[in-house]
């Protein structure tokens, strides 16, 4: 046994002992595990581009099929220049931003009206629900042509598709939600005399808020597939139309920067429900929200 | 069969809460819930209702609190028979139910919100202070509810039953999900509490020992149908104290209970 230093015990309480063979030893934790988030998604990212620059540059694949990174993120400044300074997509993308926009606020309204319609009668849940799931099983980008028929080839048909595909989800979040309300709860709040609409609005729906919120993001995402979905195929000016275009062309780089800037609106939107959820559903801060991003 | 309640001592202390030969039997599946229960909860008395699962002691909670309607039978509270909830009854739960979105002040002056509106809520808020002092939680008003530990929870679900003023407190098994030593504790604080409020409770719970420490009555259920096998009286003396536990007394009382509900196991 060799003789090593005991280290020095921080607090006299413990009398130290000479001879104490101390049990320290380390976690394993590899390598991998402990390289931080930043630098792990960068490092995913540089082996994606890398892998990228290799196929195109080799010429494994053609450049109208996928172009080289460089001539992507040329055409990707290019499209922001013209974005920004007021060029000809900034209409088309205002177009499809006021579609998304509108489909949410109707997707919400009627969501959420259905929802509490569904979650808090029994009738609502007895005669409504069930059609609605009929509809939500069905493919609901089929019903685009429908829409365009009814509506025309302006917006009005992308807000509707769009409001469409996002209605469910926050109809189901929200009669969810609304049966999520414990025994405990109803059963205290007819102790205490409450009414039904005292019942919804002080306990049901604030405990409906999280699950709610679930649907609205749901539901943000589907909004943008909807708007981007009427645009292929009802026509437009919106940015759809302009990744229609550039695909017949064979832009591929142009569709690609295209994309890009669509997913940086569904990301706002997005976000903009996060950021909303913090606010509102405040007591769920530290769990369930910090979970779902 | 069924040992009456304890007959009518004196007159000296006023009974609050009366069932005479209450019922329940759930239409549905015939099931007899509960067959004639008769009890009087005495003006500042402490009773505990104890029998295993499915004795009908939660139906019988339930019909107190005027949640459910009994099938047979007569309750009575302050003189006035009970057709509904009403605020002259406080209720606490096993969990405490306190709302998230709302501060610990605001959770304890709910049932005047609700009953009286906001107004009244806000005036109700200097009652809810005081309410805190007593429970021990002073300086815990704008403290949300994820913030408190189980115990805490329980106390400002306390103060939430008090502050309407009720005339009968029914406790349903409110700690039995606690750890037992904040269970023990919170036990003797309902005691300081119901002593200085000069309550009239009432508990339901599983624990033998629980009942014994804090009760002057013991209401012995048995199961199908639920009935009330014995009223056992309890003359430790008070305040109770968490020591007498291991006194022999209270083990004898214990012991009977325990003896009781093994014979309505074998039935």
């Amino acid at each position: 046994m060799s003789e090593t230093k005991t280290p020095a015990t921080a607090t006299g309480e413990i009398a130290a002992d000479e001879t104490l063979e101390e049990t320290i030893w380390k976690e394993k934790v590899s390598l991998l595990d402990r390289i931080p988030r930043a630098i792990s998604m960068a490092f995913v990212f540089a082996v994606f581009i890398g892998l990228w620059h290799i196929a195109t540059s080799l010429g494994l694949v053609s450049p109208i099929i996928l172009p080289t990174p460089a001539e992507t993120l040329k055409d990707i400044i290019f499209v922001g220049k013209n974005l920004f300074s007021g060029g000809y997509m900034l209409p088309a993308l205002w177009i499809t931003i006021l579609e998304v926009i509108y489909g949410f606020i109707l997707a919400v309204a009627i969501g959420f009206s259905l929802g509490v319609l569904v979650g808090e009668t029994v009738f609502g849940e007895r005669a409504i629900m069930p059609y609605l799931v009929a509809i939500d099983t069905m493919p609901k980008v089929a019903f685009a042509p429908l829409f365009v028929a009814w509506l025309g080839f302006g917006i009005e048909s992308k807000v509707a598709l769009a409001a469409f595909i996002a209605t469910f989800p926050i109809v189901v979040g929200t009669a969810a939600g609304l049966h999520s309300a414990d025994e405990n709860a109803r059963m205290l709040f007819k102790t205490m005399g409450a009414t039904r609409m005292q019942t919804l609005l002080k306990m049901k729906l604030p405990m409906a808020l999280p699950q709610i919120f679930t649907g609205l993001k749901i539901g943000a995402v589907g909004v943008m597939a909807g708007a981007i979905t009427g645009e292929f195929l009802g026509g437009g000016k919106g940015f759809g139309e302009l990744i229609r275009v550039a695909a017949s062309q064979l832009n591929t780089p142009r569709v690609f920067s295209l994309i890009l800037y669509l997913s940086l609106l569904g990301l706002a939107l997005y976000a903009l429900v996060t950021w909303a959820q913090r606010r509102v559903v405040f007591w769920q801060k530290s769990t369930a929200a910090m979970n779902n991003d | 069969m069924i040992s009456e309640a304890p007959a009518t001592q004196s007159a000296s202390t006023a009974d609050v809460y009366s069932l005479t030969q209450v019922g329940k039997t759930y239409a549905r599946n015939q099931v007899v819930a509960l067959q004639d229960v008769s009890l009087t909860l005495k003006q500042g008395s402490f009773s505990s209702v104890i029998g295993s699962s499915g004795c009908g002691k939660s139906t019988l909670l339930k019909i107190m609190a005027g949640l459910i309607p009994p099938s047979t039978g007569r309750v009575e509270l302050q003189g006035e028979p009970v057709t509904g909830p009403r605020r002259d009854i406080g209720m606490m739960f096993q969990q405490a139910t306190l709302f998230p979105w709302r501060n610990t002040l605001e959770n304890i002056v709910l049932p005047i919100e609700i009953r009286d509106g906001r107004d009244a809520a806000k005036k109700a808020q200097e009652r809810a202070h005081k309410l805190l002092d007593v429970v021990g939680l002073t300086g815990f008003d704008n403290v949300y509810p994820n913030e408190l530990s189980g115990g805490m929870a329980q106390r400002a679900s306390i103060c939430r039953m008090l502050i309407t003023e009720p005339a009968v407190l029914l406790l349903d098994e409110p700690f039995s999900a606690l750890d037992e030593l904040s269970r023990d504790m919170m036990n003797m604080e309902l005691q300081r509490i119901c002593t200085e409020q000069q309550a009239t409770a009432f508990l339901v719970t599983h624990s033998i020992s629980e009942a014994v420490i804090l009760s002057d009555d013991i209401y012995v259920m048995k199961p199908r149908p639920g009935r009330l096998a014995e009223v056992v009286s309890v003359d430790l003396p008070r305040p109770r104290t968490l020591d007498m536990i291991t006194t022999p007394k209270f083990g004898s009382i214990v012991d009977y209970i325990r003896g009781m509900l093994d014979k309505g196991e074998a039935l």
